[in-house]
């Protein structure tokens, strides 16, 4: 599940779901059949061309704390498929088709964890899940966690992959931009440092509220990063997207973001946000 | 004879037997239960002739109440405020600061404009990055004066271009809903037509949300549901069902705290009944936010976002 450039250096969605567990993958982007032992060394970047592949949350939770040091949070109870939706799927089926296939009870992931040393609460957002979307299961482990996190005083890390709201629960859906926007202030009011990883996909309702508002913000290189998404804009508006559009380095050249770092090195840029601003003084 | 018709002279007819029970003491009970069943029917016909389509068809008619003319005629004295001072000024999303029954309050509104070229010039009420760095802008004046804040929405959504990203429009939406939920003093927000997806909730985090009859809030346009999630824009209909997108549908999930009722054709039939409609209950909010302490007034706030669609919410 590489994301690939065009040539006018967009992105394209390739398909997720790849089959589990392969000893050979092939990169989408520029068609190096892989080892996958090789392709996990590598932090799933292709050895050949250099295209992301998408990191499930527990990889990517593997590949920023110290190893053993992560606790999940005791997931919260809520009532599952508020408004009852059905599109060509129910929405019960939808949500329990991602649950077999990611075996992950919700888009994000959350937890007490340890980086270099430092004691941080992590929440990370998984593609695989219904494109990451949040619904109120999301909004509530992200509010949570971050409740959590004013409460023992650690830093909260949170890596963005998300579409958006979860469309199948209407309303509710956008309104859990307030809530992770309100849990976002107990954090400002205990003055404890928010730290957003961006990475592919950053974009709706999820960079329009939670997403966009940390203290630092670091976008993985590779990351996608904008409100609406490319299609939706040229279909809109029928204006030519220039290259590069909703890139990281656009993002920074923006003033959206404070860096722009390659996936073996946010572990590393990471703890040097933390060092300076974990702890007390 | 029309629905409406039909049941008033229903009602008159249970009237009448109940009179004529008491009245002679007969016991008339079965009579009037069926009665009462045929009249709980029709209201509920009546009710359902105008589907979450219909409504949606309402809510975006280009002349329903709202913008500049629904704000000039609601409150005394508008004076407005121009620009984000820093890209410009955005002519989609306007604010500025009036009177509404002697009160001081600081207003927010969308602007979809009524002629073609207005309508061009402020995208159909679709407000960029520099329309919600306005109104945080706005919003933090009325915070420094504690003024309290009215917003009236009315957009299809925030808008999707190249200049509106690269300003940070994602950015300026969230500032906007941390800015409101920050705000100290009362917050009102009225949904007048479409309450489309980032571009409405940026103006909605407040103490209170009301909705006209015939406004829809939603997380995305039926079309874009239907185009999304059933492959298909012809799906409409059946995603604006699926959406609850309607104010009848947000009150019973707890969304918003009170519908407006509408003249039976529509808000658009009758501007200044609409204008006064929201006015009183505009009114009616304020004053009973006013009286709340500032800390408990937050506290209330952030309770209510803080459990929206978890287990136990509603009314």
């Amino acid at each position: 599940m590489p994301i690939r450039r065009d040539k006018r250096d967009r992105y394209v969605e390739i398909e997720v779901g790849a089959p589990a567990e392969p000893l050979w993958v092939r990169c989408e982007s520029c068609g190096e059949l892989i080892f996958r032992r090789k392709l996990q060394e590598n932090q799933y970047v292709c050895p050949r061309c250099g295209a992301y592949f998408f990191l499930s949350a527990p990889e990517r939770v593997a590949s920023l704390v110290d190893e053993g040091s992560f606790e999940e949070l005791p997931p919260p109870r809520i009532e599952e498929d508020p408004l009852g939706f059905s599109d060509q799927v129910p929405y019960k089926e939808r949500l329990s088709r991602a649950r077999v296939e990611t075996n992950l009870n919700e888009a994000v992931l959350a937890g007490r964890a340890k980086v270099q040393g430092i004691p941080v609460i992590l929440a990370v957002m998984d593609f695989r899940f219904i494109g990451g979307s949040m619904g109120v299961g999301v909004g509530e482990i992200l509010a949570l966690a971050m409740e959590r996190a004013a409460e023992e005083r650690k830093p909260f890390v949170l890596v963005v992959a998300s579409g958006g709201a979860r469309v199948q629960e209407g309303v509710l859906s956008l309104l859990q931009m307030v809530k992770v926007v309100a849990a976002r202030e107990t954090l400002a009011q205990a003055g404890v440092p928010y730290i957003a990883i961006l990475t592919y996909p950053s974009t709706g309702g999820v960079l329009a509220s939670i997403g966009g508002i940390a203290d630092v913000t670091i976008a993985e290189e590779g990351a996608l990063i904008g409100f609406a998404g490319p299609r939706v804009i040229e279909q809109t508006t029928g204006e030519r997207l220039p290259p590069g559009f909703q890139t990281a380095k656009f993002a920074l050249e923006h003033g959206i973001v404070d860096a722009v770092v390659p996936r073996a090195k946010l572990k590393e840029e990471l703890v040097r946000a933390l060092s300076v601003l974990a702890g007390e003084g | 004879m029309t629905g409406e018709e039909r049941l008033r002279l229903l009602e008159e007819k249970a009237a009448e037997l109940r009179r004529l029970a008491q009245e002679h003491d007969l016991d008339l009970s079965a009579e009037l239960a069926v009665l009462e069943q045929k009249i709980a029917a029709l209201k509920r016909s009546i009710y359902a002739e105008l589907s979450p389509w219909a409504r949606v068809q309402l809510a975006r008619r280009p002349d329903r109440p709202s913008g500049l003319p629904f704000v000039q005629a609601l409150c005394a004295g508008f004076y407005e405020l121009r620009g984000d001072r820093i890209v410009g000024d955005d002519p989609a999303l306007r604010g500025g600061f009036g009177k509404i029954g002697g009160a001081r309050v600081a207003l927010l509104f969308h602007q979809r404009g009524t002629t073609p070229e207005e309508q061009r010039q402020s995208r159909f009420g679709m407000a960029s990055a520099h329309g919600y760095w306005k109104a945080r802008r706005i919003m933090e004046v009325a915070a420094r004066l504690r003024l309290p804040l009215l917003t009236l929405i009315n957009t299809p959504g925030a808008y999707p271009g190249v200049q509106a990203e690269a300003h940070n429009i994602a950015g300026a939406i969230a500032t906007c809903i941390w800015q409101m939920l920050r705000h100290p003093a009362p917050t009102v927000a009225v949904i007048l037509g479409e309450g489309g997806s980032g571009g409405a909730v940026a103006l909605a985090a407040a103490d209170r949300v009301l909705m006209l009859e015939n406004a829809t809030y939603s997380v995305i346009s039926p079309e874009g549901a239907a185009s999304i999630l059933w492959k298909d824009a012809k799906f409409a209909e059946k995603a604006a069902e699926n959406l609850k997108l309607t104010a009848q549908d947000l009150w019973a999930l707890g969304v918003v705290d009170e519908v407006i009722p509408e003249p039976p054709g529509g808000a658009h039939t009758d501007f200044l009944g609409t204008v006064e409609a929201v006015r009183q209950a505009v009114l009616h909010h304020l004053r009973e936010l006013s009286t709340k302490p500032l800390d408990e007034l937050l506290r209330l706030r952030y309770k209510r976002y803080r459990h929206v669609g978890s287990a136990g919410s509603g009314h």
